[in-house]
């Protein structure tokens, strides 16, 4: 087994998740026999179901940690590339980009997540930003249809921006070298996925709990201001409360852990804005109770590129 | 197995939203517009209905090399028609009458061939010989979706994209109802399944 799983302080915090899943799996199975009426047995059986989904993506995380570098950058290369199979399935793209998007699902996902292996940062933090960006409306121009072609490239290049480059910095988190923290940096990995989570579980709570004002009603009619804030601190507060496991002082991790929750948020808007305008509830149906793979990191995409580049910049040699 | 492999290609997910995944004779009837099409949808009905239905293939297309004609003899159990120079002996309409008769449901393309981008087939006619001479059938409109976008004509290299196979309310003749009205009102209930 890699050492990222016999560090205490990452021990520590998979005990608090497993229980915290226990307490789910608990709640589940005490509500679905003393619930009545048929939305509310509809409300719990979402529940069992997305907590089931909960316990099968933490195994496979701690599954890629467990393998160290290699598993968690092949971890997301796969997330990547089912979350761009679903982004790019829902909007019209035209025979003439066919053969972009071989190269994009065939060559620029695996390329972008072997580069990030290969460590060679110089080009992985530009490969999709400037290579595939102009690859993409190159290729697609030479087989001549000039119908929608700027919808076209911006749907494509949208799709790799979001869904692979953002993400592919989760695993690049791993490479950090930060005085002190040597070797210790899968927590950061293990931490920022936690929280972003968190974050959208807590919200989903205390919106159900508390909802009354809709935020963008137009857009997600689940996010309420109420749900908004209270998960937001919650999250915040656990964040600090975990940052003996990071490199960070204390308010350095609520710092961050409000970031990751703000940007978090602002993700699920975003996503759910252009749900909305590509006609569809759900980016899919691969993850039980959940949705699609993009349902569950939206957050993901938006808050793990900031978070990245804040960490390397303030706390690297 | 196989199927299970088509289903993990193509995402394809079913949606029965006129009719229930039932053990009925039927002829599901679809739009045209990739080599995967049939065995998508063969791969989408539950194993039981699968082992029932025989698609409707060309036989240019499925006879000649070897890989192709297992798939389609052993595995699909594909009957394969000539798409030119009928005669009485090779009349498709005598196959697929053939294959209802012994019990077996059928997946056609009445379009007769992929449709590429933009281009537009109308039904062939036999769809309603087949729905006159056996209106114990029920006739069931399919909507594939994407599948132009996975593996269009044209195409030899696969776009890994998540395809939807709609499955609609039974359609039959209406009394009076003439052969090209029958077709078009046909070809429009596959069409309108995709905005369902």
């Amino acid at each position: 087994m890699n050492t990222a799983l016999r560090d205490p302080e990452l021990q520590a915090m998979v005990g608090v998740v497993v229980g915290v899943l226990l307490a789910g799996s608990i709640a589940g199975a005490v509500l679905r026999r003393t619930v009545k009426g048929e939305s509310g047995a509809r409300t719990v059986a979402n529940l069992v179901a997305r907590v089931r989904a909960w316990w099968l993506m933490v195994a496979i995380f701690l599954g890629a940690l467990a393998l160290g570098r290699g598993g968690a950058v092949a971890l997301y290369g796969v997330i990547s590339f089912l979350a761009l199979r679903e982004f790019i399935s829902v909007f019209n793209t035209r025979f003439a980009d066919h053969r972009t998007l071989f190269w994009c699902f065939f060559v620029a996902v695996p390329a972008q997540y072997w580069l990030v292996y290969d460590g060679w940062y110089g080009l992985w933090s530009i490969f999709i930003p400037v290579y595939a960006f102009l690859f993409v409306p190159i290729r697609s121009a030479l087989r001549g249809d000039s119908r929608d072609f700027l919808a076209r490239c911006a749907k494509i290049q949208w799709g790799l921006m979001a869904c692979v480059f953002c993400l592919s910095h989760a695993p690049a988190l791993l490479d950090l070298r930060i005085p002190g923290y040597e070797g210790e940096s899968a927590k950061l990995l293990f931490l920022l996925v936690m929280i972003c989570q968190l974050s959208d579980v807590m919200q989903y709570v205390c919106g159900k709990l508390f909802g009354r004002r809709k935020i963008a009603p137009n857009l997600s009619p689940s996010k309420t201001w109420e749900g908004f804030v209270g998960g937001v601190a919650v999250t915040t507060g656990i964040g600090a409360a975990l940052w003996w496991a990071t490199p960070f002082a204390p308010w350095q991790a609520a710092a961050f852990a409000l970031l990751i929750c703000l940007l978090g948020f602002a993700g699920g808007l975003v996503m759910s804005a252009i749900k909305r305008d590509a006609g569809i509830k759900d980016w899919g149906d691969l993850i039980g109770g959940h949705g699609g793979m993009l349902d569950r990191i939206d957050s993901l995409c938006f808050a793990t590129p900031v978070f990245y580049h804040l960490v390397r910049w303030g706390f690297t040699g | 197995m196989i199927a299970g492999v088509i289903r993990l290609i193509t995402g394809a997910t079913a949606r029965w939203v006129g009719c229930a995944p039932e053990a009925k004779q039927r002829i599901y009837f679809a739009n045209h517009v990739s080599n995967l099409d049939f065995p998508v949808i063969w791969a989408s009905l539950p194993r039981e209905l699968r082992r029932r239905a025989r698609p409707i293939g060309a036989r240019d297309y499925w006879q000649p090399g070897p890989v192709r004609r297992f798939l389609a003899t052993r595995v699909f159990n594909a009957i394969l028609i000539d798409r030119t120079g009928f005669t009485a002996a090779n009349n498709p309409l005598v196959a697929m009458e053939a294959a209802l008769a012994e019990g077996s449901s059928l997946i056609i393309f009445p379009e007769g061939k992929r449709a590429r981008e933009d281009e537009d087939n109308p039904f062939k006619p036999g769809l309603w010989h087949l729905a006159k001479k056996r209106p114990d059938v029920e006739l069931i409109p399919v909507h594939l979706a994407n599948l132009n976008r996975i593996l269009p004509k044209g195409e030899v290299v696969l776009v890994p994209l998540l395809a939807s196979v709609t499955f609609g309310e039974p359609i039959a003749p209406l009394a009076g109802e003439d052969k090209p009205t029958f077709l078009d009102r046909a070809q429009r209930a596959v069409a309108d399944l995709a905005e369902r």
